[in-house]
């Protein structure tokens, strides 16, 4: 375990770095770069703000000069705004972490209870009832659902206050953030349910005189969630990182709209620190869920 | 004769599927005596099988009892509520199935699946369940019990695991044990050390046990009374005596024509011929008859009563009665 957890770490830092390395020569070879806006400063300042932030050299000298950088921790200054770039990310990371974390608790514990509820009522009335939600938010973009939220709840209902910085309703950005993963993770409890619960483990408890209650709780959900953690895992990194579409929609300052920006702004150390900031996360959560799995299902050998 | 323990009544047992209702146990009748071994042998899609999950009342969610008794000292079980039914399953009665592989649950230790049943059915306390957890590992001959229990089903050998199974079943000393196949899954040399293993457990427990088998030399040397069931329904019952050496049921005889001969490697086998029947288009007659040589008219038509020909052998075969009108008896 110990062995298959570092060998992991250490494959994770190589798969970081090979990320940081494409998206770094990538991102150079997009025509245009930070300082080619509108108000384009004169030839003289240009140079100098080339030279500055060592643009001006070769990109293979730039990305060795990049990392060497980001090994001691310093992952520059935002080429638009001149901020620093970790507090700025920590800052919108926080946002777009709380707003995903209640999202992924969201989605887990109703897609679960619907799960289960489904397998369990089959072809009754609250399955259809519930296959219908769940085909409907898989079906239904994010965008569309967070802008029809926003207009019914907080335009003509008025119920809830239109999100602003000073003013942070989380209900909507949350509701459309968990729909999708909630629909996916019901789906997927209620075919994995249901394939536990035809098991002949199932039955063996049932002759053991285990109530039905706890037939299902204990040797049937514990089964059924393996294959619900292999999705999760990399969903939570996913949705904590934050949404464009949700972020834009509620204009939330948040890590996916900040990504976003930067692209188009060609804020170079702000693309990289995000890129490796996301793959640090995503790596880590995959190994999280892996360890998870073995937690849960014993037969599961790493050595 | 002692008083019966387990008194199945007239027994139908049908599932519902998309093709039409499936008629798995037609009319099973049977009494299983404390502290006997009760031998169902036949095919697969018997209902031998079928008959004891319905003791059990461990049917898949389409099956039902239609009709039909199955008395534990004189009360139907199949009209328990849910507290008695807790009662009785793992603790009046317990049930060890064909497939050890599958039959335990792959993320709970061996340890924590037996005593489940402990804390379920006694007022035992979680070390002392551990306990007897280690006693019934070592009565069933698991060696180093302490080690076991600790471990997972994946980390145990098929055998090992059907002993795990069959310790999980008599945790609690049922009056009643259920053999579902229990050596179908096995190596042959695993076979016989299981069957030794109920046998010997069986003396010194005392339980009765219904054991469901097509393995036809298993039910030779451990019954007391052997019942043939073919197309959910009874053909034949009496000991072992009757069945192998005075078979009177034709689908008896055939079974036994197909058992390979150790004494006579050469002789070629002869198999019963046709296939099984279809039970959702049952027969009218008997159910063997599309695929019995001596099959006569009233075969086709009407379903043959059993009958009694000596103090324990009883078989439902038409030709039995023909023998006796023969014979000037007063058959039907």
């Amino acid at each position: 375990m110990k062995r298959y957890v570092i060998k992991r770490i250490v494959l994770a830092i190589v798969t970081v770095f090979i990320i940081s390395a494409i998206t770094f020569f990538a991102m150079n070879a997009i025509p245009g770069g930070p300082f080619n806006s509108e108000k384009a400063p004169s030839p003289e300042v240009k140079a100098v703000l080339l030279e500055r932030y060592n643009l001006d050299k070769p990109v293979v000298q730039q990305f060795g000069i990049y990392v060497l950088n980001v090994l001691k921790g310093d992952f520059g200054i935002s080429l638009k705004t001149g901020r620093d770039i970790s507090g700025t990310i920590m800052e919108s990371f926080a946002i777009s972490a709380k707003i995903g974390g209640m999202a992924v608790i969201v989605a887990l514990i109703l897609g679960l209870v619907l799960g289960s509820i489904a397998a369990l009522m089959r072809n009754k009335l609250p399955d259809r009832l519930i296959v219908f939600i769940s085909t409907l938010f898989t079906a239904v973009p994010s965008f569309v659902l967070a802008t029809l939220l926003l207009l019914i709840f907080s335009i003509w209902l008025g119920w809830v206050q239109v999100w602003s910085a000073t003013d942070t309703n989380y209900v909507l950005p949350v509701i459309s953030l968990a729909m999708y993963p909630m629909a996916y993770i019901t789906r997927l409890t209620k075919t994995s349910m249901l394939d536990a619960l035809s098991q002949d483990y199932v039955r063996t408890a049932k002759a053991k005189g285990v109530t039905p209650w706890k037939v299902i709780f204990k040797h049937a959900l514990r089964n059924a969630l393996i294959p619900v953690i292999t999705y999760v895992g990399p969903m939570t990194a996913y949705i904590l990182t934050g949404s464009l579409v949700v972020e834009s929609v509620f204009t939330i300052g948040g890590l996916g709209s900040k990504f976003v920006t930067s692209i188009t702004n060609r804020d170079y150390p702000m693309i990289m620190a995000t890129t490796i900031f996301l793959a640090t996360l995503m790596v880590i959560m995959n190994l999280l869920s892996d360890i998870i799995y073995k937690v849960v299902d014993p037969r599961i050998n790493f050595d | 004769m002692s008083e019966s323990l387990l008194e199945v009544k007239e027994l139908c047992t049908y599932f519902h599927t998309d093709a039409g209702e499936v008629k798995a146990v037609n009319g099973v009748s049977f009494t299983l005596e404390a502290g006997k071994i009760l031998g169902i042998v036949g095919e697969s899609g018997s209902g031998k099988s079928v008959t004891a999950y319905s003791i059990m009342q461990i049917l898949a969610d389409n099956g039902r009892i239609a009709s039909g008794e199955i008395l534990y000292k004189g009360q139907d079980v199949a009209k328990y509520n849910k507290n008695q039914l807790k009662g009785f399953r793992g603790k009046v009665c317990s049930i060890i199935f064909q497939d050890p592989m599958t039959s335990l649950n792959p993320v709970f230790t061996i340890g924590n699946q037996l005593e489940e049943a402990i804390l379920l059915h006694t007022d035992k306390n979680k070390e002392e369940a551990r306990e007897r957890a280690i006693e019934i590992l070592t009565l069933v001959g698991v060696n180093e019990p302490e080690k076991r229990v600790k471990q997972y089903p994946h980390e145990l050998s098929g055998g090992m695991r059907q002993r795990v199974m069959i310790a999980m079943a008599l945790v609690c000393e049922p009056d009643i044990l259920i053999a579902d196949e229990p050596t179908t899954a096995l190596d042959v040399t695993i076979q016989a050390q299981i069957l030794e293993l109920m046998q010997e457990l069986q003396k010194k427990l005392g339980m009765a046990i219904i054991l469901v088998t097509h393995d036809l030399g298993v039910i030779a040397d451990m019954c007391d009374e052997i019942i043939v069931m073919y197309g959910g329904r009874v053909c034949e019952r009496g000991n072992a005596e009757d069945i192998f050496y005075h078979p009177k049921h034709e689908y008896t005889k055939g079974l036994l024509r197909s058992i390979p001969s150790i004494t006579n490697a050469k002789q070629k086998l002869i198999p019963i011929a046709g296939t099984p029947i279809n039970l959702l288009s049952m027969p009218k007659g008997c159910a063997f008859c599309s695929r019995c040589d001596a099959a006569m008219k009233i075969c086709l038509t009407e379903i043959p009563e059993e009958m009694r020909l000596s103090e324990t052998h009883l078989a439902s075969c038409w030709l039995n009665f023909k023998a006796k009108m023969e014979e000037g008896g007063t058959g039907k």
